[in-house]
Order: C-alpha cells, then structure tokens, then sequence
C-alpha cells in the first residue's frame, strides 16, 4: 500500500528583522549625534621648571628676548628683539630674523640650541602669542616642518597696573 | 451573488536588504571615524591656529589636560576653578603621580587656551603649575595648513 506523505511547506523561513533595525537605528542615531568634525592639534613643548635655572645652557651665544607689546584691546602692535629691533606686528619679518640667526639651521637636538624668552603684555591675546612661537620655532616648507628654534621660555607675567 | 475578493490579503513587504545593508556601511563609517582621544576637549576652547602645530606621533606621557576659557576658567576633567584657585586640583594630580612612584616634573600639562584669552591669564598658569612642581608644558593649537 502507498503511503502519502505531507510534502514540507515549500515557504521561505524568514527571520525577525524589527528589532534588530531598531537597534541598528539607534547605533546610527548614537554615532551621528556623537560625530564631531574637528581640526588637528598639536603642541608647542616649553620646558620651565620653577626657578628656570636647572635647563641645559645655551651654547649658541644667540639669547633671544622677545617682547610683545599690546594695545588696549589686546592686538599686537610692535615686536621688539633684544630690546634693539622692531618689527612692528610682522611675524613675517621675526622669522626672517630668527632665519638669519640660526642659519635656517634646526638643534641638533630638541634641547640644543638658541633659547627664545618671550615677555609679553598682559592683556596681549594668546593667538599672538602662538603667532610668535610659530615664528621663532620654524616654518613649513610644504609637508615638511622646518625647525629653527626649539627652547622657548616665558618671562615673569608683567601684572596690569 | 458572491463577489470575489480581487486583492490577495498577504501584507506587502518591502526588501529591506538594500537598507540594512546602507545602514550598516554607516554605522561603520561613523565608528571608524569616532575619536575618543578627543574627550579631554572643552567645546568652549576656541584654539588658535599654528601651521606648525601637527598631530604629535606618539601621545604625550602623564598627561594632565588644563582648559583656559576666555573669561579665565581653568576646566580640569569635570573640575571647573580659577587659576588662582586652581593649586588644590594640580596638587591632587601630583599626588596621583606620586603614588605611581613618578613626580609632578615626569607629567606633560597641556594647556588649551582660548585663543582670546589673556596671554597673561597663561603665564599665571604656567607659574600655578610651576609651584607645585609641573615643569614640561605643551600649548596646543590648531593646525592651520595654508
């Protein structure tokens, strides 16, 4: 005698998507509100221990003081190496400068070379100071960063009367 | 007279394939892209720009991150002070270091100023830091590329 069998449902199996799009959403709705675009940073390393004399001397006879000087706003208005030079607001100029000194040359090591003591007004912005650390420290030649300077120290803060 | 139904009743179902699989290719795009280095940045820093400031290759050692705002608030982790009031937090820090059998003068301070903020208002902080030992300091900026 023939037996008949039920032939299986010919039906595809299909998984339960919904909760795992909801989660998948929930992923991408987290990643899109944390998602910050920001620009690269980097540092300008200062070596000050208190007192300032315990750092290697300088063996280049190029002291360099720096001064800044600010108007009442707190904008740039003259630069003054050594008391002597001026270069008005050029960082342009100060690098030439610094070019000059060193030979466009970089230390030989980080803790080699001239040191620059930057005193400044009080109330000058800190855009300018960076401004003139990036001057003295180096310049960029495409990709490549070109350094000149790599001690830099500051001068006792000059307190607003 | 019996009217025969003309629709089949099934529900109609879209191919969520093409969608799962967008979806996905986002998600990854977002997670590659994620930076958790950037935790330690206070959104109220607007950094001045250096061509010279570059991503460093390797991070800094012992890092202690200090935020400078324009009005002259220091931002230390969740800790918020002045600079004039800020010895107590840096001392904690020290003695963190110190317990790790390392000093204040092993550790890198960060500063991220504003780039409005006093350029005084940066040297008292450097001198705050001094005080308690801190002697290796980074100014961070803002890679301006021309």
């Amino acid at each position: 005698m023939a037996m008949k069998f039920k032939s299986r449902s010919s039906e595809k199996a299909e998984m339960q998507l919904t909760s795992m799009i909801d989660v998948i959403f929930l992923l991408l709705i987290f990643f899109v509100m944390t998602f910050r675009i920001s620009a690269q940073e980097g540092d300008f390393n200062v070596k000050m221990p208190i007192g300032g004399g315990q750092g290697p001397a300088d063996t280049t006879n190029i002291p360099i003081k720096l001064r800044l000087r600010a108007n009442t706003d707190g904008e740039l208005v003259d630069i003054v190496v050594d008391d002597s030079r001026s270069f008005g607001n050029d960082f342009g100029k100060l690098r030439e400068f610094i070019l000059q000194l060193t030979g466009g040359n970089a230390p030989p090591k980080p803790e080699d070379g001239p040191e620059v003591e930057i005193d400044l007004d009080y109330n000058l912005r800190y855009e300018f100071v960076i401004g003139a650390i990036t001057a003295v420290t180096g310049r960029r030649q495409g990709d490549k960063i070109e350094r000149l300077v790599e001690r830099i120290k500051f001068a006792a803060p000059r307190k607003p009367q | 007279m019996a009217i025969k139904r003309k629709f089949d009743t099934k529900v109609a179902e879209g191919d969520m394939t093409a969608m799962i699989d967008m979806v996905f290719q986002l998600i990854i795009f977002f997670m590659v892209l994620i930076n958790f280095s950037q935790e330690d940045q206070n959104e109220k820093i607007k950094l001045p720009a250096s061509e010279l400031a570059k991503p460093a290759e390797a991070p800094l050692e012992h890092p202690v991150v200090l935020n400078l705002d324009f009005s002259g608030s220091v931002y230390m982790g969740a800790d918020v002070a002045t600079v004039a009031s800020l010895r107590p937090l840096l001392q904690v820090e020290a003695d963190a270091l110190k317990a790790k059998g390392l000093g204040a003068k092993d550790a890198n301070v960060i500063i991220r100023a504003h780039q409005r903020t006093a350029g005084g208002l940066v040297q008292e902080l450097i001198k705050k830091c001094q005080e308690v030992g801190f002697e290796k300091f980074a100014l961070r900026a803002q890679e301006d590329r021309p």
